[in-house]
C-alpha cells in the first residue's frame, strides 16, 4: 500500500518537474515570441515547397500525388532531425543542474522533444489539408497514423537517449551526427521512388528505421490500405532496439556523466 | 535510527585528457595507444553518522573532498567502495545559485527549484508567497533572474532550501551570503530549523560559524578523515591549531598537543594585548595624563572584567 502511495507521489514530484522543464524550453526556445513558434511551422512547409518545385519543374517528375508523397518524407523525417538534434543538447544544456542537484536525467530529455512534438502535430495538421487539396481518398484506415507517429516519438526518444548520451563523451559529435542525418536523408527516399531499383535493393531499404515510418504514411495515404502485421512488427522491433539500448547507456552511465562535463 | 550513515564511504574520480576529446581524437588515442586515464580519490573512507536533528560541520583544507562527500550524500555521486544509507528527502544547496536559469522570471525559477528538489506543484503554491517575502524579494517577482544581483539570487536559493521543510539540509559555504543583516536572518533561520529537528550538514571555512552552529564535527584532508566526534569545542580547537602549524595530527596525542596549542596560541594573544594596553597606560601617566591614563584603564576593565562596572551591578 505505501509503495503504490510512494510511486504515486514520486510520479507526481516528477510530472510537476516535468511541466516546469518544459515551460522552461519553450521560454527559452522562442524567447517569449510569437514568430518564433510560427517560424517553426512555417520552415518545413518552405522546405516542402522549394522541394516540390525542384523536382517537378525541374527535374520533371510527373507522378500521381507528387506534393503527399513528398510530404510523407519531409514530414517525418525533419521531426526526427529536429527531434534528435535537440534531444543531444538535453544533457549537455543541464548539465549545471544534474551536477548539482539530485534529478531523473531523462527528464532534460523527455521535455526537449515535447517542443518538436507540437511542431510535428502542428505540421501533421497541415498535412492533412495537403492532402485534402491534393484529393488523397480519406478513409477510416487514416486512423492507423497513430501507430507510426508512437512508433516515431518513441524511437526519437531513444535516438535522444543514445545522441544525449554520446554527447557528453565526445563533443564532436554533433558534427559526425550532421554527415549522417545527411546521409539517411539521401537513403529515405524523400524525393525519389524506391521502385526503380531491384527487389534486394528494396528490401535493403527497411534497414532503415526512417525509410520503415515514412514507407508506412504513404501506404496509408497514397496505397490507401494497411501493412501486414510484420510490417508492424519491423516498426515495432526498431522502437525497442534503440529505446532499449538508449536506455542501457543510461543506466550505466546515470551516475558517471557527471565526469565529464 | 541513524538519518544518515557513512561507512567506509570512497569516492574515485577519474581525470584525464578525455574530457575535451572529441571522438576522432579518442579514436586515434586508443589506436596508437596514448589514452590515458587518471584516477584519483576524492575521498577515502570516510565514517561517520547522523541522528536526527544533528548538525554536523564539515571542515578542512581546500580539496580536502568536503563537496565530493555532500555529492555523495545528496545522491548526485555513487560511492565507488562502502556504503552510504540517507533517509529523507534532502534539499541540497550546492554551489548557491546554479541551476538558475537566467532568462526565467524570479517566479519560475522558484517554481523549477522548487521541481528540482522534489516538492510538488501544491506545496510550491503554498509556500510561493513565504519563500519571495523571506528573500525580501517583493518587487522583482517578475524580473529575469540575471537582472538580480548575486546577493539577490543567494538570497532566493536560501530562502527556498529553507522554507521547502527537508529532512535533511546540505549547506555549502551558503550562510555567508547577502548583507549583513541577511546573514543575521539566515543564521537565526538555520538554528530554527535545526530546533526542528531538521538533520543538517554545513560545510564552511569560518571556524566560528561552525562552532556556533554545529553539533558534530568531520575533519577531513585530502579525502582522508582526520577525526569525526562530537566534541565541537576540542576539534575546532585542534583544527583552528592544524591551520597556523600546517602539521596533520596522525594520533590522539597529536590531536591534543594542538589543541593545547591553540589553548596557549589564545593565552598568549590574550597576555600580547593585555601587555599592549599595560604599555598604553604606562605612556599616558608617563607623559603626565592622567585623564588618559583612566580612560585607557576603564576601557581594559569595560573589555575584560564588565562585572566589576558599577553600571553592570544591579
Amino acid at each position: 500500500m505505501s509503495q503504490i502511495r510512494d510511486s504515486i507521489d514520486r510520479f507526481q514530484k516528477n510530472t510537476f518537474l516535468f511541466e516546469e522543464l518544459v515551460k522552461r524550453d519553450f521560454k527559452q526556445k522562442y524567447k517569449r515570441t510569437v514568430l518564433g513558434m510560427a517560424w517553426s511551422i512555417l520552415s518545413p512547409l518552405l522546405n516542402l515547397l522549394v522541394m516540390s518545385l525542384v523536382f517537378t519543374q525541374f527535374f520533371g517528375r510527373n507522378m500521381e500525388h507528387y506534393t503527399t508523397y513528398l510530404f510523407c518524407g519531409n514530414l517525418v523525417f525533419s521531426y526526427f532531425r529536429e527531434s534528435t538534434n535537440s534531444g543531444m543538447n538535453a544533457l549537455m544544456a543541464n548539465s549545471s543542474i544534474f551536477s548539482k542537484v539530485n534529478v531523473p536525467k531523462y527528464m532534460f530529455l523527455l521535455s526537449k522533444n515535447i517542443s518538436s512534438l507540437i511542431n510535428f502535430g502542428l505540421t501533421l495538421c497541415v498535412f492533412f489539408v495537403f492532402a485534402l487539396i491534393d484529393h488523397v481518398p480519406f478513409g477510416p484506415h487514416f486512423l492507423m497514423l497513430i501507430y507510426p507517429v508512437c512508433c516515431l516519438v518513441l524511437f526519437n526518444i531513444g535516438m535522444g537517449l543514445i545522441l544525449s548520451a554520446l554527447f557528453v563523451f565526445f563533443r564532436d559529435i554533433t558534427y559526425l551526427y550532421d554527415i549522417f542525418t545527411m546521409l539517411l536523408m539521401y537513403m529515405s527516399a524523400i524525393f525519389y521512388t524506391v521502385e526503380s531499383f531491384g527487389p534486394t535493393v528494396q528490401k535493403l531499404f527497411l534497414l532503415n528505421p526512417v525509410y520503415c515510418y515514412i514507407r508506412y504514411f504513404r501506404i496509408i495515404t497514397l496505397e490507401g490500405r494497411i501493412p501486414s502485421l510484420s510490417y508492424h512488427l519491423l516498426c515495432a522491433f526498431y522502437v525497442v532496439l534503440i529505446v532499449g539500448i538508449g536506455g542501457l547507456i543510461y543506466r550505466k552511465y546515470n551516475h558517471k556523466f557527471l565526469y565529464y562535463v | 535510527m541513524p538519518i544518515i550513515k557513512a561507512e567506509g564511504v570512497s569516492i574515485r574520480y577519474i581525470t584525464g585528457d578525455f574530457r575535451d576529446i572529441g571522438l576522432k581524437e579518442y579514436v586515434m588515442r586508443r589506436l596508437k595507444g596514448n589514452f590515458h586515464v587518471k584516477e584519483f580519490w576524492a575521498d577515502k573512507d570516510i565514517t561517520f553518522s547522523l541522528e536526527r536533528g544533528d548538525m554536523l560541520g564539515i571542515i578542512g583544507t581546500n580539496g580536502a573532498g568536503k563537496s565530493t562527500l555532500l555529492k555523495a550524500i545528496s545522491g548526485i555521486m555513487v560511492p565507488t567502495g562502502g556504503h552510504m544509507e540517507v533517509h529523507g528527502n534532502i534539499a541540497a544547496l550546492l554551489e548557491l545559485s546554479s541551476g538558475f536559469d537566467k532568462d526565467l522570471t524570479v517566479k519560475e525559477n522558484t517554481y523549477l527549484r522548487g521541481a528540482m528538489l522534489g516538492y510538488t506543484r501544491k506545496f510550491i503554491e503554498e509556500m510561493y508567497d513565504e519563500i519571495i517575502q523571506f528573500a525580501e524579494l517583493e518587487d522583482f517577482q517578475d524580473r529575469p533572474f540575471k537582472q538580480l544581483s548575486s546577493g539577490m539570487k543567494s538570497r532566493l536559493a536560501f530562502s527556498i532550501a529553507c522554507l521547502v521543510n527537508p529532512d535533511i539540509l546540505i549547506l555549502d559555504e551558503v550562510l555567508s551570503v547577502g548583507d549583513g543583516a541577511f546573514r543575521e536572518k539566515s543564521g537565526n533561520k538555520m538554528k530554527q530549523i535545526l530546533a526542528s529537528g531538521v538533520t543538517g550538514i554545513l560545510v564552511s571555512h569560518s571556524v566560528d560559524q561552525v562552532r556556533d552552529l554545529c553539533n558534530k564535527i568531520l575533519w577531513l584532508d585530502h579525502g582522508k578523515q582526520v577525526a569525526f566526534g562530537d566534541d565541537v569545542e576540542y576539534l575546532c580547537d585542534a583544527y583552528e591549531q592544524f591551520l597556523r602549524s600546517k602539521k596533520l595530527p596522525t594520533s590522539e596525542e597529536d590531536m591534543k598537543k594542538l589543541a593545547e596549542g591553540h589553548h596557549n596560541w589564545l593565552a598568549a594573544k590574550r597576555q600580547e594585548n593585555a601587555r599592549k594596553e599595560a604599555e598604553k597606560i604606562q605612556k599616558a601617566i608617563e607623559s603626565d595624563d592622567s585623564e588618559a591614563a583612566l580612560q585607557a584603564a576603564l576601557q581594559i576593565i569595560r573589555k575584560n572584567r564588565p562585572e566589576l562596572l558599577a553600571e553592570n551591578i544591579q
